[in-house]
């Protein structure tokens, strides 16, 4: 039930010449919530982007280590990064649907993915994503307008249905939901405790509140370290590092 | 409980009332007042400029459209066209425009003579100068295409010269003439007592858009019909080469390829390009097209491969800038979801920047269009008076083109081309404002579908 599903060992980012991540061993496990916490700046983000590799277009940026996804390394160079991204889905911090009809929004990734044979298996598709990203029965009735024309929170999960989509088997979500309001933030949280269900969800958030919440797991990082990494509900109330401390009681950050 | 807050406050403190402004603001105001009165200024400055360019040019112009026309019957006489009578039509052709003449002559004087229109001390020979040189010619391409006609008695419509012309529009006057080797005031009052009876008359003129260019004697005939197709075949070839390579060569920069020293110093040059003055252009194309490559002088196939290099600037620039503009939340969306960098590029940027890489291959295209001096070097100025054939080949045939022909016109001697040169301006003109108006109206249509 709970094995790993992502192993990072001794990972190193680089930007140019700022060391950016540190030394960060870290075992993701599947069918589970990952919170990535920590003051910003630290690299919540960037660790997070090479677990699928959304490193590479930055021109600058260097990864070393290994970080495998079910054992096999990910930055091997026989691995495509394309078929990475369809195994290892993202959603933004800020909504960012395709300027495009609502049905091709999530329709585009089981397209380029050969996924669907035909237009009726393409529907079923598009309407299982939908339905898993709980936003079906609001836009069921419109799926020919333009997803940009949805409140943020909609177009929220209008990602989310696109990012699961292509049957990815890992979701990274980068601050889902700093750009929302508490009503559509509490609904991206009920989706993600939904989706757990099928996926090894990892979340990076700045509210300790919403990580207590939703996550399993939590992982704080501070300055490009790994401070510390354990059950949600330890870390919060027992933290082991005097960093984690001050950092959860509101003295760092 | 005021004046506590005064006290605390940092001197100078807007104390007075709201209701009337200190000198600082009114200092501020008057500053802002005087500003917008510049810009005014400025403005209409401008748009009075505009307007007198604009109403010279259509002033001068619109006579252009307009052109005097000679109505005659004509005997087609069989013993001066075709003495052997067989309509061979070798034989036909061996009859030269001046063996047609004399029949113009006679149909002048059967003219007057069925209107009763007499000039005293006016020659036949006079009357029947009436009508443009070009008109034997006419006469003749008409017999030659229609040989079962000849024996009869066609009506036909015939520029009137230059000259005469210039009479309806002004130009020139009896006293004028008295002076002028080429028309004499007899000639003018035969013309008053045609316009009277309808046969010499001033009427809209197809011709000046379809006929080719006429020598330096025949301003009535010139026509911008052979400019225009130049143009048309150069416009052709520039969006064929200009588009795809600029866009491609755009997307590879902006996209694809590494920033290190060598793409920067790509682009530098890029910009340093669309500014390098169009006649530099005009020896590059003369040198490589022409002396190195073979190609004909005056062809449009050169013409449009000297405007793609001046164009290409212009729409590299322009579509790197909406390629820019598109937002990178769109590129990682779509990488996020597993498209490859070409997928991303295709499917999502490059819709998005389309609206702005028309408008910019547009503005590109209308800038060639109007350009003049690179055409001089590759021989574009060339008189010619033959129509190109129809593309592919006739790109290599030689032709005009519009400002080219503008440039050509004002060169001449005769008053009359000056008009003719105005005439083509609002020709280019006009092709101008449709190009722009269908760049806005694109960029319309495909922004509006979100
Ligand atoms: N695209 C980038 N180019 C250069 N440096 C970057 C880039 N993205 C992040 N960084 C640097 O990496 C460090 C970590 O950033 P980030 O991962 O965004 O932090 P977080 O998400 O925790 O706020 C910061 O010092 C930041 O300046
Ligand atoms: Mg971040």
């Amino acid at each position: 039930m709970t094995d790993v599903k992502i192993a990072a060992r001794d990972v190193q980012v680089y930007y140019g010449d700022n060391h950016a991540i540190r030394d960060v061993s870290v075992d993701i496990k599947d069918k589970t919530v990952t919170a990535f916490i920590g003051p910003s700046g630290c690299g919540k983000s960037t660790f997070l982007r090479c677990l699928n590799r959304m490193n590479d277009t930055i021109d600058i940026c260097r990864v070393e280590g290994d970080i495998a996804i079910d054992g096999e390394d990910i930055y091997d160079k026989r691995v495509d990064p394309v078929q990475l991204r369809a195994k290892v889905g993202m959603v933004f911090q800020k909504p960012n649907p395709f300027p495009k009809s609502i049905y091709d929004n999530v329709a585009y990734g089981p397209k380029i993915h050969g996924l669907a044979r035909n237009k009726a298996e393409l529907d079923e598709i598009v309407e299982r994503a939908l339905r898993r990203g709980a936003i079906w029965d609001e836009v069921k009735d419109r799926l020919t307008e333009p997803g940009t024309g949805l409140s943020g929170g909609q177009q929220q999960r209008l990602c989310i249905a696109r990012a699961v989509a292509t049957e990815p088997e890992v979701l990274l979500m980068d601050e889902p939901c700093s750009a929302l309001d508490p009503i559509a933030t509490a609904q991206i949280e009920e989706l993600i405790d939904e989706l757990k269900q099928n996926y090894s969800v990892v979340i990076v958030t700045h509210s300790m509140q919403q990580a207590a919440r939703v996550s399993q797991k939590t992982a704080f990082f501070h300055l490009g370290y790994l401070v510390e990494y354990g059950e949600t509900g330890h870390i919060f109330t027992n933290p082991e590092d005097p960093r984690t401390e001050s950092y959860i009681t509101g003295r760092i950050g | 409980m005021t004046d506590v807050i005064a006290d605390g406050a940092p001197a100078g403190r807007h104390k007075g009332s709201l209701l009337a402004q200190d000198t600082r603001t009114k200092k501020r105001n008057a500053a802002e007042a005087r500003f917008k009165i510049y810009g005014l200024f400025a403005i209409c400055l401008g748009l009075l400029a505009l307007v007198w360019l604009v109403t010279s040019i259509i002033s001068n112009g619109a006579g252009a459209f307009q052109q005097t026309f000679v109505t005659l019957d004509v005997t087609l006489a069989e013993e001066r066209l075709d003495k052997n009578g067989n309509r061979d039509p070798d034989d036909l052709r061996k009859v030269s425009t001046f063996g047609y003449a004399p029949l113009i002559a006679e149909a002048m004087e059967a003219k007057m003579t069925e209107t009763g229109i007499a000039v005293e001390g006016l020659s036949a020979k006079d009357a029947a100068a009436l009508v443009s040189k070009e008109s034997p010619a006419q006469l003749r391409n008409f017999v030659l295409a229609n040989p079962d006609q000849i024996g009869e008695t066609v009506t036909f419509e015939f520029l009137a010269g230059g000259r005469i012309d210039g009479y309806l529009k002004g130009r020139v006057s009896m006293e004028s003439a008295v002076r002028d080797s080429n028309v004499s005031p007899e000639q003018l009052m035969l013309t008053d007592a045609f316009v009277e009876a309808g046969v010499v008359e001033k009427r809209f003129n197809w011709l000046f858009l379809t006929a080719p260019d006429a020598s330096g004697q025949r301003p009535e005939a010139a026509g911008l019909g052979v400019a225009i197709i130049g143009s048309f075949y150069m416009m052709l070839v520039v969006l064929v080469l200009a588009l795809p390579i600029g866009v491609a060569a755009s997307i590879y920069l902006e996209e694809f390829a590494p920033k290190n020293r060598v793409t920067d110093i790509i682009e530098v040059n890029i910009s340093n390009l669309a500014a390098v003055p169009s006649i530099v252009f005009g020896i590059l194309g003369l040198a490589i097209f022409i002396n190195f490559a073979g190609l004909p002088q005056s062809a449009p196939i050169v013409g449009g491969l000297v405007l793609t290099l001046m164009t290409l600037p212009t729409i590299i620039i322009a579509t790197r800038a909406s390629l820019k503009s598109v937002p990178p939340s769109i590129r990682e969306a779509a990488l996020g979801v597993g498209a490859s960098k070409m997928q991303t590029v295709f499917h999502h940027v490059l819709p998005l920047a389309a609206p702005g890489i028309l408008t910019g291959t547009i503005i590109g295209l209308a800038q060639a269009l109007g350009e003049t001096a690179p055409l001089l070097l590759i021989g574009m100025v060339a008189f010619v008076r033959e129509f190109p054939d129809g593309p592919p080949e006739g790109l290599f045939d030689p032709a005009s083109a519009l400002p080219v022909q503008v440039f050509n016109w004002t060169q001449r001697s005769d008053p009359a081309f000056v008009e003719r040169a105005s005439g083509a301006i609002i020709v280019l003109l006009i092709f101008l404002l449709i190009m722009n108006a269908v760049a806005i109206m694109l960029r319309r249509r495909f922004e509006r579908r979100w």
